[in-house]
């Protein structure tokens, strides 16, 4: 097994907080995420047979799109998913070489391909279904969180967030120090209530998920009391004797 | 026994993370063309080769987000569907037998072809180009050339909206105007297509949510944009414009209506002529000038346009000539109070509960009237007056493909406006806001050219214009049309975007002639762009006794291995959108927003690696070739070396160009200024864009604010500054119908007369989808429609690598209720059956979907071969296009038959399809049907590699 960092008060723990209110399911997050890694710290990421039958590759993040309820009154919801990087993930301590390690430094989940012998027992323990495996080159691939673009000083300061959060036409992805009560992040989650993915399980997922928000609804009501065509001989008559001016 | 545990990561000296290498080693900017919402983007490349396009955070459209087909850009760029070098066929037509030829031998071929043409009747050109846009070069391009066939792919997309709006507030839904995202508290969205504004729209629904305000998504279908609605109103389809009728009902007897607003920008007080069977009834009464006249509660009829008017806005008046008027708010009103429009009577129809219609339509008013918005910013309106504050009626409304593609989608998208036009909600704080170069003047310009094509001559004004009555018509003396398509006939007055739809089908039949080239770029005509894929495959191989094509010459230009492409005799292979210049231009389909003008260009970020080349070059150097005057110098020589140069330095009047941004010999002009030779580069350096930014004053009442329409004639945007009256009443319309009626010297063929006299209704109307006259809507009891996936622009997403994954086949939605009583699992197969024949695909059941529809997603589907895809690819064996049950006619009536369009605008009626759907036999499970055979790859393709691990990081 693999050793996790010991947790401390006040331990950074990056991650990301995703909107399900405003999450349009439109994969912009997706296949930028695709885009940036596949030369990023962990690339490539591999499309098998990308031209064929059986077309299928790594991606770090992958939205899905349910219904709830029934009918009118139901929900479509569509669902984002990538590594959660958890406090306690039991991804890291199946690892048997080493290769799955969460950073102490920031909490980032990451993989070493160089000693990572593609045994997928991460895969299995992992709850979310969050790893990636390169069936190519044998080793397990995941969300970095965007390592080399969050800490990159050949970036602008302000565009140092994962790609999926920059890239997000709906503001759906926020990223920050979720051990931080007063990062933004942190405050956001306070505010909207934001829950983790299967918390029962006890990863202690760092992601959060804000929930829809209530459906705004208007005091206004129909004006039952007003005319009805029916019953006025001429319903013009009350804007003949408007006095209008420009 | 356990195992001595790992120690942690950072005690491993060996776990270097680069964490800030180099992203690329060159960034450039330039405007993404994955589809067509035009976002700038920043493409960083390594090598020689694309490390990463990201948004670019300074543009104004996107402001630095890109959706998933942006972001796909690379796969698109390195596809192995790419075009190598020109092609000539050497086999028959479809059979994919081509053989690679020199450009020289291909720019000869084309300008043989196109030469007799030209010398002999250039009609028999048809030019039509997809998705183009570079309209602004190729419409002007084919009125040099003198033929009046010309038109891009707008009569089977949006030209609904664009003629619903431009004749009825100036401007329109679609991409040219946009809710007030920061104010508005209200926003009802229908029917919208997702992938037109698609970024702004997604950037504006965040930011209105965030506010709280209620937003209202009217489709029958609940994914994408409606999935974060506050209320999803799963309408039936092509039921929107009854709906929206219903709602003006409602405002109209609760008097919650804006008569100041109407009184002042529309013309609701303007008096309409009541002389049944005259030749002037329900035109407007005007005075000796021509400047249409309102009844003023102390003088009587005098000049509307007066500042000190006092209209009166309900009644019947006599004019001093003896003529009866009425205000046309007497007779908007009369028309829509009456119980056909009240929420009893449209509910079953609409499938909503009438009590749901009428509280909507009591949100609306409450927003509109109790919650309206007042800024504190002065402003003049157009009769000299200076305003303290602008107040909005903070409800605004947006509109797309839902509307546009049924038949009665030009009225339904006027009755949108209409209730825009009550509401007061027309380019206010916080309702819908107009684009520039929009508002422009109603209708904007002068009729279509087209009239009196001959050989070797220029047409003079543009193809695609804007009809005011009978005589802007391109019929000849019998009323037949001129156009190859119909364009702008009796058939379809106002097709402002031309009928590519049609083209083939009408050609094939030699109605109204035959033609002798089809000349055709980035359309897919014979797959996804077609409304009947199998006809128009019929057509383009269809051969004469002696063994000639029907059509003889099929020119095509595409980037890509598309279905297409077997279909034509030259082929013309064009770069990538990150190969070449472009400009998406002031002429055309600016970038301007409520905020200022705006225009755009790409530049090329890459060299191409094949014997490729831009189609914009390549018309050029045809239209040189041809000696087009505006091609040519007077020696004889070619005018522009290639596209950039033309846009610099093409004028289309005198200091107006195709680029309004960086003018004048110094580049300190915008609009109106001479040629700068720097001007791409002040483009490049500035992102790829120009925008203007309109001071406070002048971002609302655009219509009748004296500041905005004085700069805006300033600019060339317009050619006067006098007040865009908004027009309830159409008088256009009322001309057409007049003529139906027996006026005047151009009427319409007997045959048409009830059809022009029904249709072209001056004030909006209701009226089922045409192709359903006839049909056994027992039978076909569902609607059928498509969505446009998110993440995919029609056939351009479907090929790429990383998309394709995301959505390789369709299957056809339904309602789980429907299912059920239909005796459907999920994944079933079952046959689609329509009036226009059958295909063969799979259910999937959900909760989200009007019952008594089904939908599927557009452009999935493909033909087996095409695109360098595996013929086994999900896209060719379980993939559908619900194009193969839609028929592009009619069903035939009295030997004639029709387009399966909106009557007024020619627009194809996709929506209007009915089907039943029925389980397949067993043992018919499995592969799609049709499913066409699949087509050969042309020369010097590459081979599909089995495994693509795409990076530009170092030793990967």
């Amino acid at each position: 097994m693999t050793c996790l960092p010991e947790i401390t008060p006040g331990q950074k723990k990056l991650g990301l907080v995703i909107d399900l209110d405003t999450c349009v399911g439109c994969q912009a997050c997706a296949v930028n995420c695709k885009e940036w890694n596949a030369s990023g710290h962990s690339g490539p990421l591999p499309d098998l047979k990308p031209y064929s039958a059986g077309a299928e590759g790594v991606w770090f993040n992958r939205v899905h799109s349910y219904e709830a309820g029934e009918g009118a009154q139901g929900r479509t919801v569509h669902f984002p998913r990538s590594c959660l990087h958890c406090e306690t993930p039991d991804c890291v301590t199946v690892c048997p070489t080493g290769a799955s390690y969460k950073r102490i430094e920031d909490g980032i989940v990451l993989v070493d391909h160089d000693i990572c012998i593609g045994c997928g027992l991460c895969a299995w323990a992992c709850p979310y279904g969050a790893r990636e495996m390169d069936e190519d080159a044998g080793v397990m691939k995941k969300c970095t969180l965007c390592i080399d673009r969050i800490y990159n000083e050949n970036i602008p300061e302000a565009q140092r967030q994962p790609a999926c959060v920059l890239t997000c036409p709906t503001s759906a992805r926020h990223f920050g120090d979720l051990g931080d009560p007063e990062s933004k992040v942190s405050k956001l989650v306070a505010e909207r209530g934001g829950q983790p993915l299967m918390p029962e399980l006890g990863y202690k997922p760092v992601n959060s998920y804000l929930p829809p928000r209530n459906r705004t609804s208007l005091a206004a009501k129909p004006d039952e009391a007003a005319p009805t065509p029916m019953d006025i001989k001429n319903p013009l008559l009350r804007w003949m004797d408007k006095v209008l001016t420009r | 026994m356990p195992e001595a545990p790992i120690p942690l990561a950072t005690e491993r000296p060996d776990r270097a993370v680069d964490y800030s290498p180099p992203v690329g080693d060159q960034v450039k900017t330039t405007t993404c063309y994955m589809c067509a919402c035009r976002c700038g983007i920043r493409v960083h490349l390594k090598d020689g080769r694309i490390r990463y396009i990201e948004g670019n955070p300074n543009h104004p459209v996107n402001k630095g987000v890109l959706c998933g087909k942006g972001s796909a850009g690379i796969m698109t760029q390195y596809s192995p569907a790419k075009l190598r070098a020109p092609l000539k066929r050497i086999g028959p037509r479809g059979s994919g037998e081509f053989a690679e030829i020199s450009w020289e031998e291909a720019l000869e071929t084309a300008t043989g072809w196109l030469r007799h043409v030209r010398e002999t009747d250039p009609r028999r050109l048809a030019f039509f180009t997809g998705r183009d846009q570079s309209q602004s070069l190729t419409g002007f391009w084919a009125a040099q050339f003198g033929t009046p066939n010309f038109a891009a792919h707008g009569g089977f997309c949006s030209v609904n909206m664009a003629a619903g709006g431009l004749y009825s507030i100036g401007g329109s839904f679609w991409e040219f105007g946009e809710p007030d995202w920061d104010r508005a508290k209200y926003f009802l969205m229908f029917g919208v297509a997702e992938d037109h504004d698609s970024n702004p729209i997604k950037i504006g629904l965040s930011r209105l949510k965030a506010r709280g305000a209620k937003f209202v998504s009217i489709n029958p279908v609940r994914t994408g944009y409606s999935a974060i609605a506050d209320e999803w109103v799963g309408i039936r389809p092509g039921t929107d414009g009854l709906f929206a009728l219903a709602l003006v009902h409602e405002l109209l007897r609760t008097d919650s209506i804006d008569l100041d607003f109407l009184s002042r920008y529309t013309n609701a007080p303007w008096l309409v002529v009541r002389n049944p069977g005259g030749e002037d009834d329900g035109l407007f009464a005007r005075d000796e000038a021509g400047k249409p006249l309102a009844w003023d509660r102390s003088r009587g009829a005098v000049d509307a346009s007066l500042a000190d008017l006092s209209p009166v806005m309900a009644g019947e008046f006599t004019l001093p000539d003896g003529r009866r008027v009425q205000p046309v708010f007497h007779l908007m009103a009369e028309r829509y109070l009456a119980p056909e429009y009240a929420p009893e009577a449209v509910a079953e129809r609409c499938g909503l509960p009438a009590e749901r219609i009428r509280q909507i339509a009591a949100e609306i008013a409450d927003v509109a009237f109790n919650q309206a918005i007042t800024l504190d910013q002065p402003w003049t309106d157009v009769w000299g007056r200076r305003h303290e504050t602008m107040v909005g009626r903070p409800v605004a409304f947006h509109a797309m493909r839902g509307i546009s593609a049924h038949s009665n989608g030009f009225h339904s998208c006027r009755a949108l406006h209409l209730l825009q036009m009550l509401l007061g909600a027309v380019d206010t704080p916080g309702s819908w806001r107009y684009k520039s170069p929009f508002p422009r003047p109603i209708p904007p310009g002068p009729g279509p050219a087209g009239k009196g094509a001959k050989p070797n001559t220029p047409l003079a004004g543009n193809i695609l214009s804007f009809p005011q009555g009978p005589d802007d018509l391109l019929v000849d003396d019998e009323g037949n049309p001129l156009r190859i398509d119909k364009a702008f006939s009796w058939d379809a007055p106002l097709a402002l975007h031309g009928m590519m739809h049609t083209v083939i089908g009408n050609a094939g039949i030699g109605d109204p002639y035959k033609i002798d080239t089809l000349f055709m770029f980035m359309a897919n005509m014979a797959w996804n762009s077609a409304m009947n894929p199998g006809e128009v495959i019929r057509i383009l191989t269809e051969t004469q006794e002696d063994g000639s094509y029907t059509i003889p010459h099929v020119i095509y230009s595409d980037a890509y291995y598309s279905e297409t492409v077997p279909y034509a005799d030259l082929i013309l292979p064009d770069t990538t959108y990150l190969e070449r210049w472009d400009c998406i231009s002031i002429l055309d389909r600016p970038i301007g927003s409520a905020h200022g003008a705006g225009d755009a260009i790409r530049q090329p970020v890459l060299k191409p690696d094949r014997d490729v080349r831009p189609f914009q070059d390549v018309l050029i150097e045809l239209g040189a070739r041809l000696g087009l005057p505006a091609f040519t110098k007077p020696d004889g020589s070619p005018k522009f070396k290639d596209y950039p140069d033309y846009i610099m330095n093409h004028e289309r009047m005198p200091g107006v160009g195709p680029l309004a941004g960086f003018r004048g010999v110094d580049g300190s002009k915008k609009g109106v200024g001479e040629p700068n030779p720097d001007q791409l580069q002040r483009y490049i350096e500035n992102g790829c864009f120009w925008r203007d930014h309109l001071p406070p004053e002048q971002g609302f009442y655009k219509h009748a604010n004296k500041a905005y329409l004085e700069q805006s004639k300033a600019m060339g945007l317009m050619g006067k500054s006098d007040q865009i009256v908004m027009q309830i009443w159409s008088e256009p319309l009322q001309k057409f119908r007049l003529a139906a009626e027996g006026h005047g010297a151009k009427q319409p063929p007997d045959r048409l007369r009830e059809r022009i006299r029904t249709y072209c209704d001056p004030l909006p109307i209701w009226y089922p989808a045409l192709e359903h006259e006839g049909q056994d809507l027992g039978r076909f009891d569902l609607s059928a429609i498509t969505q446009r996936p998110m993440v995919m622009y029609h056939s351009w997403g479907s090929m790429n690598a990383w998309l394709r994954q995301i959505l390789g086949a369709n299957k056809l939605y339904m309602a789980r209720s429907r299912a059920a009583a239909l005796g459907l699992a999920q994944d079933d197969w079952v046959w689609v059956e329509s009036r226009a024949g059958r295909l063969k695909c799979q259910v999937s059941l959900m909760e989200g979907v009007n019952p008594d529809t089904v939908w599927t997603w557009n452009a999935i589907g493909k033909r087996a071969g095409a695109w360098n895809l595996d013929p086994d690819s999900p896209e060719a064996t379980r993939g559908f296009l619900l194009n193969h049950v839609i028929s592009e006619w009619l069903p035939a009536q009295g030997g004639f038959r029709q387009a399966n369009a909106d009557p007024v605008t020619g627009q194809a009626a996709w929506y209007d399809l009915r089907v039943s759907v029925t389980k397949c036999a067993p043992g018919e499970e499995g592969v799609t049907s049709p499913h066409p055979e699949a087509l050969p790859l042309p020369p010097h393709m590459p081979a599909r590699p089995d495994l693509l691990r795409y990076s530009m990081k170092a030793n990967p």
